[in-house]
């Protein structure tokens, strides 16, 4: 017992000693030269999920380059809802001049927050209310979903898509349709199989969900979740899978064909410099491909080159304005026609959009 | 040489042996804990302090400690009258969620003004989370089905059920097919202190601990709780209706969940949206079970518990440790007063080596 003790004592010191110890984050503050952005970030779920909060958390490394730009802060797995105020207002006690809030649950905390320091910026990430010192940033994902949907017509042999997906919210019935709307502009007969998870991440929830679409015949999988669980399900059982929100290859080395992915530091470094000349201004930033908020990752060996040049002939078309996802004539489900020949979905529509096209098997709760 | 041991129940110890053990397993379990911050390369000391500082070092940082606690105290509180009984309900994640629903469809839907307007949410939680339970209570009373699996099952339920008119037949109109309701108005919405989010609620969650401590110590129905929940046969020998009983509780029990669920809905989040309640109703268990089902008790493990949370947070936010940081923390001070529940009623003695070992 003695000599446990003594061992626990020697480890205790050692551990003491070789650690250099980290000061608090406020402490660590560049000479302040012109206005100096201190950013904070909340996000929703752990920097490791490997994709929507890795994501964001690639821009805020990026964003960080700049030299006006001082060391960021971050907190991670913050609950959506009112819990998130505290945070919140914990990054502004700490002095943050800039605060990123990424999830759409962050929307009437932002808000609140806002409203009580108004010398503070806040951005909030897909939601719908602005407030002086609040904009909102967001990305026109069903562009590369729409390219990615042409990729899964092309691959798929079963005609069968699975597509595994977190809530029924505009943003993601909006992918869905994007990619749908894609995988049937070449392949009429594909089928859009939609399962809904109910959560954003929880990579056994994610698996089950991708297991059951392989079980009903899918051959190609993709989905809008969090964490790449869909991506492994794939690569198990040897169908092809799109990934999401990063370059997920490395999770699906022969499975991989091309994931629609997230570039924040476009919004990121864009803010931060507009905060330190004083020219930000509250706005509703809804960036495309053009703006290269959202990409099409590059495609793996798998995707043929006819397919290849196929999706990249489309991406030069929706970046030069010719072509739109969201062009008539477009069907619902039913089959009723949503939108003529010869007009387009304007944003309003597509901010709020809470039906199925033609193609998808899969329900909105209504 | 072994070593062994066996468990012996221990004499009912003093209040101050039971304090001190307490406080002891705390400390115990910021001495772990200090070596996973030593680890991180973060300086302990500094780090409690901070921890502290963030929780009760501003009125801000107190006032969102109470805030934190509200729940917890209601729900804590739910569980406990429960416990008493040796009932185990751990539906409470679902009664807060039903009571949280009840609120909200008065709120968005009855057209009640002030002064009416609070008093009926109230009402409308109450009875929804007891409704919710009452479903286990009835089984249970009637037909001996066991009610852990019944309120268990049943939060599921009882969450789907609120997804469901969030994102159904209760989404706001004008919220752009977003799952939130709409705001509520004023009237339905509690006052808010000193310029902080500290509500009402705290004040009815104290409110509530006084009521059931007055009824659990001094009326006869409290009396025959605990006799019902320490000895049921002779407690039906002694000619009390057992099943009856049973059912009340167990009904209330779900009914004081829900008004948590109202306080939520009307003091913070003025709307209903999915994942209203973090696990409350989970954290509630162990805040029943440590505060040894005394109403007292409740309010002053709820409180270190918004303590916990609270301060939790400012390892992430001054040091940048890893979320999972916060969590283990967490789980290592659990740890450690649940440890010491056992060690404050069993010990261990150390058994004589037998002759031929």
């Amino acid at each position: 017992m003695k000599k446990l003790c003594a061992l626990l004592a020697v480890l205790a010191l050692l551990t003491a000693c070789s650690s250099n110890e980290q000061k608090p984050v406020e402490s660590a503050a560049k000479p302040a030269a012109e206005k100096q952005i201190k950013a904070g970030f909340i996000y929703v779920g752990p920097v490791g999920d490997a994709g929507w909060t890795w994501a964001h958390d690639q821009g805020r490394i990026a964003m960080e380059k700049a030299d006006y730009v001082q060391p960021s802060t971050f907190i991670e797995s913050v609950p959506e809802g009112a819990e998130s105020a505290r945070v919140i207002n914990g990054l502004v006690q700490k002095g943050h001049n800039l605060i990123f809030t990424t999830s759409f649950g962050f929307m009437d905390a932002t808000l609140d927050v806002a409203s009580k320091n108004k010398d503070v910026v806040f951005m909030h990430c897909s939601g719908y209310k602005t407030a002086d010192n609040v904009g909102t940033y967001f990305g026109r994902m069903y562009e590369p979903r729409y390219l990615s949907g042409i990729v899964a017509g092309k691959m798929s042999k079963s005609n069968i898509i699975g597509y595994v997906a977190a809530f029924p919210i505009p943003e993601v019935i909006r992918g869905i349709n994007a990619f749908t709307l894609g995988a049937r502009s070449v392949n009429p007969q594909a089928e859009i199989k939609v399962v809904w998870t109910q959560t954003w991440f929880d990579p056994g929830v994610e698996r089950d969900a991708a297991d059951s679409l392989l079980d009903v015949g899918a051959d190609v999988l993709t989905m809008h979740q969090d964490a790449p669980a869909t991506l492994q399900a794939a690569e198990a059982r040897g169908a092809y899978v799109i990934g999401y929100n990063s370059d997920m290859r490395k999770f699906a080395p022969t499975a991989f064909l091309t994931a629609p992915i997230w570039n924040w530091e476009a919004v990121y470094t864009k803010t931060a410099e507009e905060v330190k000349n004083g020219t930000w201004k509250s706005q509703q930033i809804w960036w495309g491909m053009k703006e290269n908020l959202v990409q099409l990752a590059p495609f793996s060996d798998r995707v043929t080159p006819e397919v290849q040049q196929l999706a990249n002939e489309k991406r030069k078309a929706i970046i030069a304005g010719t072509l739109h996802p969201f062009s008539g004539p477009l069907k619902d489900q039913s089959g009723k026609e949503i939108v003529a020949a010869g007009s387009t979905l304007d944003d309003g529509a597509l901010l709020g959009m809470n039906w199925f096209v033609e193609g998808v098997q899969g329900t909105i709760p209504k | 040489m072994s070593l062994q041991f066996r468990v012996e129940k221990r004499e009912q110890g003093s209040a101050l042996f039971r304090a001190l053990a307490t406080t002891a397993s705390v400390f115990t379990a910021l001495f772990v804990a200090g070596f996973l911050l030593l680890a991180a390369g973060v300086d302990p000391a500094a780090a409690y302090l901070e921890i502290l500082r963030e929780a009760l070092g501003s009125s801000y940082g107190l006032s969102e400690t109470l805030v934190k606690a509200t729940p917890l105290i209601i729900t804590g509180l739910a569980v406990s009258i429960a416990f008493r009984m040796q009932i185990w309900n751990i539906g409470a994640e679902g009664q807060i969620y039903m009571g949280a629903c009840g609120a909200t469809w008065v709120a968005l839907f009855s057209g009640l003004d002030t002064p009416l307007m609070l008093p009926a949410m109230f009402g409308a939680a109450f009875i929804a989370g007891g409704l919710w339970a009452s479903v286990a209570a009835l089984l249970r009373a009637r037909w001996q089905v066991n009610e852990v699996i019944v309120t268990l099952l049943m939060n599921y339920i009882a969450i789907l059920l609120t997804d469901y008119l969030v994102y159904g037949p209760w989404k706001n109109p004008d919220g752009f097919n977003f799952p939130l309701t709409a705001q509520f108005a004023d009237a339905a919405r509690f006052s808010e202190y000193f310029n902080t989010r500290l509500h009402s609620g705290f004040f009815l969650a104290l409110f509530c601990a006084l009521a059931l401590y007055l009824l659990m110590e001094r009326t006869i129905w409290g009396y025959q709780i605990k006799a019902i929940g320490s000895n049921p046969g002779a407690a039906r020998y002694a000619g009390m209706r057992t099943g009856l009983a049973i059912f009340l509780v167990l009904t209330l029990s779900g009914a004081i969940a829900g008004i948590a669920g109202f306080s939520e809905v009307a003091g913070l989040q003025h709307r209903l949206q999915h994942g209203i309640s973090p696990g409350y109703g989970y954290t509630a268990i162990i805040i029943a079970w440590l505060a040894r089902r005394s109403a007292l008790g409740v309010v002053i493990v709820s409180l270190l518990m918004g303590v916990l949370l609270v301060g939790g947070d400012s390892l992430q936010l001054s040091w940048q440790l890893p979320v999972a940081f916060a969590y283990a923390f967490q789980g290592l001070i659990l740890f450690f007063l649940l440890a010491s529940d056992f060690f404050i009623n069993f010990r261990l003695r150390r058994l004589k080596e037998t002759a031929d070992a």
